[in-house]
């Protein structure tokens, strides 16, 4: 299957694809073993009460989740959200709309939890759940990477990531899951972090990470790990640790803490950012991977804590830390004071790594040679989490301005895409939301096309060499899929890349 | 039975079905949770800055504006259109007709031609636009019927087949008191309020519940403030003390 992959032609004038019903349906990630399954407390296999079961979970997430409930109900099928998904825009496949999406789950939801549904189920287009439907919901479901971006357009802020992540929990609930992101929540609670790095082999790679820096700047940056009483413990997604290009972001957040003089940690414990709870919707894993950085931030008694360049990731951070470990503020009850307490109310809580960095560079803390840029032209990819589901800063679309205005401080020539594709309206890089596996590379190739259409553009009129994003999900996907348009994966990097490549690291002496 | 015995019984039968069934509905969305927080981002991190979103979207439909502009035109135009053909119609409930209801009378009627041409267009869309139509279901293009009969039998009233509107006031002012009058003998009346008390009873049962849900939808309600409150369902806040 990856073998025959083909990128789609860019075009020129991008308009609204015509449908092609089928296109995508043969396309489904493999499935999880029972072992996978049953790590995380799923159901191994498929029992043959699939149904009740599926239509008790749906029933309590109704019960459970305002969204949902609200959802089910409000669409009109105005059709507003029909051509914003870009995995319709690059597969034509109509079941990719939002809407269409969304009514595999509606039209079930009416048979069984509305009255209309109950009495006329043909009159409002609601079905039985059969296995054919059930099967429906996997491969589509499994083919929506959670980006928001058609709750920006809805009337009702419809989220189609409300829906997904609630089919997925009930296809957990009866043994369907999916490998990909169950094996890697697996992983996170049995070795610490997405890729099962353990901890020796993490403190090896800082180690070398502290060699190399020395080697290529003379000055003896520090990568601490597990270093009790650090200042700031510093979260990040795992692939920061050895995969190109996150690597020189991670050694760009070490420069910076270096540059300032703040003393940092990493934990062996909390070494993954990132949380596929929230892919999969299910609350408790949520909660329990987020509990981790709670944990190690006890434990090594640190004052603030720092989020990497990872987008689902800063949306879980973000948005729901506070809830879920008490990472933040303004909480009453016990089990949250006694974390906050122990933070520093002067800071935001959790902190971005760019907000850090953008403090710091505020205050003249920071210095750099911009010039050492010069080689790139550079345009920035706003990740869907961060900029739809997050914030930075003190004010709504900080999210938006703080990423740029570091880019701006540490680097000359710096060009924007098309304004129909950035900030709130920017386009998945196709392979978010627990899609970024092998098997799914035909609809990760596809889904790039509306991002890689307004890549191609500035880099035909100003020359744009580099693109720069925060988001350890793009960086993958887009090192792999970037080829296929005739790019070189190479052009993708980070933002504290561009950071470390400017910074003066005297300049804190 | 009298026709004007049936329509009173059913306009009483449509007007409870309508408020106990929002009142239903309503209550259940309020009660239900919402765990997380999940505004879409960028949003306002106060409730003042909330209210004055929700009103951008209920009163301009702001996203759907973003979104796509034929769209809103025809939506904004019915809603609105719809929205003073509603308060013109209060002229036949109200003794002495208020100020501003008498005031408004000549712009609903312009109103029932704007929000005919409205539904026309949605409908238009609905059939004319491959990816639209492939989304509808047949109760989406009975609705437009449905609400097109209504408007075209309403200006059909109006404008070509005048009915007895004093009867119909002295009819409608008897519902409002339960002192059941008499109504005029007029077919395309009979059509027209039968069609209303059918839109009225399958309000709370169908996807016009968007017009409670929209002020219900975290994504659009909830302010931005995680990081400076804590938020905490019950059922959530359950697992700490697990």
């Amino acid at each position: 299957m990856a073998a025959n992959t083909e990128a789609p032609a860019l075009r020129p004038f991008p308009t609204i694809p015509a449908l092609t019903p089928g296109a995508m349906a043969e396309l489904k990630p493999h499935v999880a073993a029972d072992k996978i399954q049953e790590a995380i407390g799923f159901p191994g296999k498929i029992g043959d009460d699939w149904q009740a079961r599926a239509l008790g979970r749906m029933g309590e997430l109704l019960n459970s989740y305002r969204s949902l409930k609200v959802y089910m109900d409000a669409c009109v099928h105005c059709g507003a959200c029909t051509d914003k998904c870009h995995y319709f825009i690059g597969t034509g496949d109509p079941k990719n709309m939002p809407v269409a999406r969304q009514e595999l789950m509606r039209s079930v939801y009416r048979r069984y939890f509305s009255v209309a549904g109950r009495l006329v189920p043909q009159l409002v287009g609601a079905r039985d759940l059969t296995r054919e439907v059930l099967d429906e919901w996997y491969t589509y479901f499994n083919q929506c990477s959670e980006c928001r971006r058609c709750s920006v357009f809805c009337p009702y802020g419809i989220d189609t990531a409300e829906v997904t992540m609630a089919a997925r929990e009930i296809l957990d609930a009866v043994g369907y899951g999916q490998k990909y992101s169950n094996e890697i929540i697996g992983k996170v609670h049995r070795i610490g972090n997405n890729l099962g790095l353990p901890g020796p082999a993490l403190e090896d790679t800082l180690t070398g990470l502290e060699e190399d820096v020395k080697e290529d700047t003379g000055v003896d940056v520090r990568f601490p790990l597990d270093a009790e009483g650090a200042e700031v413990l510093l979260v990040t997604p795992s692939a920061d640790f050895f995969a190109e290009p996150h690597v020189d972001s991670l050694i760009g957040y070490a420069k910076v803490f270096h540059a300032a003089g703040i003393s940092w940690t990493l934990s062996s414990k909390a070494s993954e950012a990132g949380n596929f709870g929230m892919f999969i919707g299910n609350y408790e894993q949520l909660r329990k991977i987020a509990l981790r950085v709670r944990e190690a931030a006890l434990e090594l008694g640190v004052k603030r804590i720092v989020v990497g360049e990872c987008g689902h990731a800063w949306r879980v951070a973000y948005s729901f830390w506070n809830t879920l470990t008490g990472i933040g503020a303004g909480a009453d009850d016990p089990f949250a004071v006694q974390l906050q307490r122990q933070l520093d109310p002067r800071y935001k809580q959790p902190a971005h790594i760019c907000e850090v960095t953008w403090d710091l560079i505020r205050q003249g803390a920071l210095r750099f040679d911009k010039e050492a840029n010069d080689h790139r032209v550079i345009t920035f990819h706003d990740s869907c989490n961060v900029a739809r589901a997050s914030r930075m800063g003190d004010t709504p679309g900080g999210q938006f301005e703080i990423p740029r205005q570091i880019i701006r401080a540490v680097a000359n020539r710096f060009v924007e895409m098309d304004p129909g594709t950035t900030r709130e309206k920017t386009f998945c890089c196709g392979g978010g939301g627990g899609l970024l596996t092998d098997e799914l590379i035909d609809l990760r190739v596809k889904g790039a096309l509306p991002r890689m259409e307004a890549l191609q553009r500035v880099v035909d009129k100003h020359g744009v060499n580099f693109m720069a994003t925060i988001c350890a999900i793009c960086k993958a996907q887009f090192t792999k899929v970037l080829p296929y348009y005739g790019f070189k994966m190479g052009l993708v990097g980070g933002v504290h890349q561009l950071v470390s490549t400017a910074i003066r690291l005297d300049a804190s002496s | 039975m009298s026709a004007a015995a049936f329509f009173a019984i059913l306009f009483n039968v449509a007007a409870l079905t309508l408020v106990v069934g929002l009142g239903v509905r309503i209550a259940d969305y309020a009660r239900t949770p919402a765990p997380l927080k999940i505004p879409t981002t960028p949003a306002p991190a106060t409730p003042a800055g909330v209210a004055w979103r929700m009103f951008r979207e209920v009163a301009f439909f702001e996203s759907l504006f973003k979104g796509n502009l034929w769209l809103w035109g025809l939506g904004w135009l019915f809603h609105v259109s719809l929205a003073l053909v509603l308060l013109r119609h209060l002229r036949y409930f109200t003794e002495p007709v208020w100020g501003w209801v008498a005031l408004i009378q000549p712009f609903g009627i312009y109103a029932g031609l704007a929000m005919l041409a409205g539904l026309g267009g949605l409908w238009l869309r609905r059939l004319a636009v491959e990816r639209i139509r492939y989304i509808s279901t047949p109760s989406d293009h009975l609705m437009l019927i449905l609400l097109i009969l209504i408007a075209g039998s309403g200006l059909l009233l109006k404008f070509v087949a005048h009915t007895d509107i004093v009867g119909v006031k002295i009819f409608c002012l008897g519902l409002l008191h339960f002192d059941w009058q008499p109504l005029p003998a007029d077919g395309l009346l009979y059509l027209h309020l039968g069609l209303v008390a059918a839109l009225a009873i399958i309000f709370p049962f169908s996807k016009l519940l968007h017009a409670p849900g929209v002020f219900f939808s975290p994504s659009r309600n909830q302010a931005d403030n995680p990081r400076e409150a804590r938020h905490l369902a019950p059922w959530a806040a359950r697992l700490e003390r697990e």
